[in-house]
Parts: C-alpha cells; structure tokens; sequence
C-alpha cells in the first residue's frame, strides 16, 4: 500500500488530500473544521481527518506533497519587489516579515507542523503551484488525453499555463506569468465593484446578467478595458497595463483615482446600492474575461491537437464561462475539477507526486475518480443522536428511507424550505447536495422566501437547480452532465415565459422576482440557470429525493443553496448543521435517517431564531 | 544548514545568481523590519506573496 498526502496552506484556503494507491480517499478544506471562512492556517483538523479516514498514520505516508514550490514564489516576490523599486516599500514591509519568519523555511514549518501527527519519515515534495492544478484537473478527469488549461489569479509566477496531459505524464506547454493575469484582472473588478477579492468574484459574475448588452456604456466600457486595462492577443495571452494597477506594489488591487477618471465611477463601497452602472461594468469585464478563456482554449486546442480539454484554476469556476466554451464547440467535452480553487491543489499535488514523482501507472475511470466530490467526513445516526441529546432536539426517526424521501418531498411540494444533511461532506467550494438547502423551484415566492426568511438578505442572485442526470434537457439547453454545477446553460425555451420588452427601467430586485420560466426560483434575468444534475451513483438519496418529488409534481428540480450560515464555511458536522437551522428560519432538516420540524424545537440557550444570515 | 543548501542549489537550478546581492540587500532590511517588531501578518487585499 501506497500513500501520498497532499497538503495545500498559508494564502487561503487550506486543505488536505489523500490517495490510497491512487485512489482519492478524502479531501477536506480546514475551513469545515475550524469554523473560519477561507481558513489560510495549516490545515491540521483536515490531515487529522484525512488520515483517520484513511485509517492511516503519519508514519504510514509514502510522501507528503506541498501544494507549490516556496522559493519560486520568493524569487518572484524579489524580482517583483527589484522591477518596482522604488514603489512597492509599503507592501514590502508588509510581506517580508511573513517571508523572513515563516514562508523562506517552509520545509522546516511543515516538518514542525507534522511532527504533531508523529515521527515524519517520509520526504516532502513541492510541485509547481499551476502544475497542482493541472494535475488536479487531468488526472481524476474521465480522460486518456487532453488539454489542460489552469487560469487563476498567480501561483509562483504563472498566472495561466496551457498543458497536454497523456497517460500518467503532464507536459506544461505554455505559461502566462505575473503580473499579467485574468484572475487578478477579474478580482480588480471584484474589488472595484465593492465585492471580497478572492470570494466575490461569483457575485461579480452573477451581477453580469443585468448588464444592459445593448447600452453604449456597457460597450464604452468594454472598449475602455480593452484599450487601457489589458491588451488581449490572439492566442490569449493577456498584457495588464500596470499603471492601472495597485496589487505588485500595494495593498489594494487598483488604482483608484484612475479608474475613477477612466470609467467615470467611483469605487463601490461594499454592500451600497448597485446601480446600472456597475451592472455594466460587471457585463463588460465578464464578456472581456470570457473572450480571453476562449481564445486561451482554441490556442490550447491548436498546440495540443485535443478534442478534450480539462480546466482548474480559480477562474475555472466561472461558470458563465464555461458554459460559453462548451457551447463554443472547440471541444468535444470538457471536464472541470469541483475543487478548482488553491483547496483542490492539495490534491492535485498529492497526484502530481504519485503519477509523475512516482510514475505510477493510470487507469482511467468512465465518469471521473472524483467520487462526486463527496470526498469528507460522513457522520452515523449515532453522531446524529448526540446532537439531539445535546440540544434536546424533537425529531421523527425514519426506519425506511422510502418513507422519509415521501415525507420530504411532500413538505417540498408544500414550499418548506428544508436542509438537507447526508453522507460525506463535499471538497470545494460548493455544496452539491449533501450539505444542502432545498426548495421547490417552480414556487414563485421561493426565491424572497430563501432571501427574506432563510438568507435575511435581498441577494441579486438567483438560486441553483438540482435536476437528476436523465432529465437535464427537459428544463435546460445543455447537452452534457454537469455534476458540480459548473456549466450555466440557459433554461429550455419551451419553459420561459416571453418578456414584455426591456425592464432595465425596473428595479434590480423588481428583474429578479420578475416571472421567466415555470422554474423562476431557478432562472437567472437572462433565462440561463447554473445547472447540478444529481446522479444515481454519486449521490443516491438526494437523486431519490428528486424522483419522488417528480413522481408526485411532474418536475425532478429542486433549488439547491449552500447549508451555511453567512460568513461562515458550509456545514461539516450535525452540530453544525443544527446550530445553523436553529439560528435561521428554514422550516424542517433532515439529517440522516432524522426528520427535524422548526415548530416542534424547544427554544434552546445560547441558539437565537434568526440571529444569523445564510451566505 | 539544509536550508542554504537548498537555497543554493535553487539559484543554481534557475541561474539566478544576480539575484544575491538583491537577497543580501533585500534580506537585510527584512531581518530590520522583523527585529523592529513587523507583523507577521500581511495586510492585503489579495495575499499574493
């Protein structure tokens, strides 16, 4: 037996992995753990909880891999720091003292750190942070060969790389390297519209769609973008134009005072009112973005000779994106890590080391090895009823799972919104059904009832649907599964209800409660949906779950939103999951074979009804 | 000191000697600011470093 533990930690989002002989055991981000959204800390509880999953000690590793390589980024951070000179002394004493405690002497912290779980007898090895990625996105994906794109905001100097992954080898062909990145273009944006870099970027993109595409600003904008922010080449690499940005030499990631005089706004300051203007201006840098992901994957389609093509990277999780490139047809299929983010480079590190630092060989799996992304903790009945005891909760048991699937299909159909808890936790950045919140998406009212009474918020975006594999195109244009709910993908034009005319004069949230389609809680303002199909192998309740649903209302869609409560990670444990129905109004959960009603709950010290907004 | 060694073999790898007396410069304000009582903790938007 053969074990290698992938470790990713100290930017955002710390996670570990584990491989079995190369078999995805588990992956988990320390953020469930530690209850701290995009923890950066080094991700002990995830190791902890990978290991025992894999019934294994520290001793038992054959290798431990570090999600990039420390030195590189250091000889970026000096490079970067020497091509400034002299700007950039602000953020130099920012970031060097980081460097000279800590990250310079990498190998010995994660030694340190390690040596918690026992005597470390393996060594540890560091692959590229863009070639974690692509490992990520290669190796577990249902492919023998394919083209690989990593696009995200940096690593140590690559910003983008273009790959061919054949057999058990990857071969880096092209790189972008810092500071002209997508990522951090998009992420100026996300800041610039008064949105969190680094976790913002999907409301950015969920803004797009009010957008007016016909507006002469929205195409000022775009030319503006194009004519002083970055200059775009045919093959996809992207030039920024540094006066424009702060983020080499500062703290912030744009220049103000000339984005103020280029585009004739000013900052957004985080959660004000979002005008039309800014709605543009999210149109403009999307369509901007989506045009460079499309030339980077012809370019990757010409040099690599593939009709198949695998993403990662955090811009991979731009989902309008990749929906777009599917549609485009440069590819025959696409496939798209769920952990596109830097937690999924602590497994794609662990498989860089087990098929190229070990060469071991590859068997290709018909979907993919991902194990539906459901890849952490799971936790018994028995875990269950401690949560109960705890908080002298009331519940129903359900022997019959039959039973339960009725049961919650009827309150569904009833318009509850109900939280839905089973199985292992999922690795990434979305909750594909395990950690859930469901609702009914044919419900006019379920939209403002999940923002007003679960969300406590008038969120601008619309929720996700959960439909099952077989009926997809009955209710959306998308020809292939998406699993992860990684493609958006517009909904069946039989089902919209036609417009009357342009509503742009209507307020923003007028648009989003306006009526599109018989799924309006899942119809976005531009008739498209961000599509999870649920299938029978991966996650066999939830896929019941959607079958009796349909059985009784003819439709096998329901809306699925995060079980998390706002600023806070998703759920891990039944604690957690309880804790956050008691501090919302979400109406019923279901954890395991458990049924909770909102109304039957003693009122409990210490868990206030509605204290707290879901994210 | 496997660290130095390290670090040597990483500049010889990627031919960066011209970066030493950057390093040296460099890593001399850095031990100032350290010993001066620097944050631990860089304040950015986005932790690109």
């Amino acid at each position: 037996m053969n074990a290698v533990l992938g470790i990713s930690a100290y930017y955002h989002d710390s996670a570990a992995a584990l491989l079995i002989d190369g078999n995805i055991i588990a992956a988990a981000q320390e953020e469930r753990f530690t209850r701290i959204k995009h923890d950066a800390s080094f991700p002990h509880h995830a190791i902890e909880y990978v290991l025992h999953e894999g019934g294994l000690k520290l001793e038992d590793l054959e290798v431990i891999v570090f999600y990039e390589k420390p030195f590189l980024k250091f000889e970026r951070l000096l490079e970067t720091y020497h091509a400034f000179a002299p700007k950039g002394l602000k953020s130099f004493i920012s970031a060097i003292p980081v460097w000279i405690k800590e990250k310079l002497f990498m190998k010995k912290m994660l030694k340190d750190e390690l040596s918690d779980f026992g005597k470390l007898s393996c060594p540890i090895w560091f692959p590229e942070h863009h070639l974690s990625h692509a490992a990520s996105a290669f190796y577990p994906s249902p492919f023998d060969k394919a083209a690989i794109l990593t696009i995200d905001g940096v690593g140590e100097w690559a910003t983008s790389t273009i790959g061919l992954g054949s057999g058990n080898q990857i071969e880096i062909l092209k790189e972008l390297h810092f500071p002209h990145s997508l990522g951090l273009l998009y992420s100026a944006f996300t800041y610039y519209t008064g949105f969190r870099v680094n976790s913002g970027e999907y409301k950015l993109m969920g803004l797009a769609p009010y957008g007016d595409e016909k507006s002469p600003q929205t195409q000022e904008f775009k030319n503006k973008i194009l004519q002083f922010l970055v200059d775009v080449r045919e093959d996809g690499s992207i030039i920024l134009n540094m006066e424009y940005f702060e983020f080499a030499t500062g703290l912030k990631m744009t220049k103000n005072k000339k984005w103020e005089a280029l585009f004739g706004l000013p900052p957004r300051l985080p959660e004000s009112e979002l005008s039309q203007d800014y709605m543009n201006l999210a149109l403009a840098i999307q369509q901007v973005t989506e045009d460079v992901v499309l030339r980077m994957a012809k370019h990757a389609s010409e040099i690599t000779d593939c009709k198949k093509l695998v993403l990662a990277g955090g811009v991979a999780l731009n989902c309008v994106a990749n929906g777009k490139l599917l549609k485009s047809g440069l590819f025959e299929d696409i496939w798209i890590q769920p952990a596109a983010g830097d937690a999924g480079g602590a497994l794609g590190a662990a498989l860089a080391g087990w098929y190229i630092g070990m060469n071991k060989s590859r068997t290709v799996e018909k979907n993919d090895s991902m194990h539906g992304a459901m890849l952490g903790p799971e936790f018994s009945n028995k875990d269950i009823t401690r949560t109960i005891t705890k908080y002298g909760a009331d519940f129903e048991f359900y022997n019959d799972f039959e039973n339960l699937c009725t049961q919650t299909a009827d309150l569904l159909s009833q318009g509850k919104v109900v939280g839905w808890f089973q199985g292992r936790m999922e690795f990434g950045p979305r909750a594909l059904g395990n950690r859930s919140i469901l609702g009914d998406a044919r419900n006019p009212d379920m939209q403002r009832k999940l923002n007003l009474k679960i969300k406590y918020r008038e969120g601008f975006r619309p929720f996700a649907p959960i439909v099952t594999e077989d009926k997809v195109s009955d209710y959306f244009e998308l020809i292939k599964s998406s699993p992860y709910m990684l493609m958006v993908a517009p909904v069946k034009k039989t089902r919209c209800i036609v417009d009357n005319g342009p509503d742009s004069d209507k307020t923003m949230l007028q648009r989003l409660y306006h009526l599109r389609s018989d799924i309006p809680a899942v119809t976005h303002i531009d008739y498209s949906a961000r599509i999870q199909t649920v299938h029978y192998k991966t996650n066999t309740r939830l896929y019941k779950l959607l079958k009796t649903f349909g059985e009784k209302n003819g439709y096998e869609v329901l809306v699925n939103t995060s079980f998390n409560v706002r600023g806070e990670p998703i759920v891990c444990t039944p604690d957690d999951a309880f804790r956050c129905f008691m501090s919302t109004e979400m109406d019923y959960l279901v954890m395991g074979d458990y049924l909770f009603s909102k109304e039957k709950q003693p009122k409990i010290a210490g868990i206030i009804k509605g204290a707290k907004n879901l994210d | 000191m496997e660290f130095i060694k390290e670090f040597w073999m990483f500049l010889k790898a990627r031919k960066k000697y011209w970066l030493i007396p950057s390093i040296v410069i460099l890593l001399f304000f850095g031990v100032i600011i350290v010993l001066a009582g620097g944050s631990a903790l860089a304040p950015f938007i986005y932790s690109l470093f």
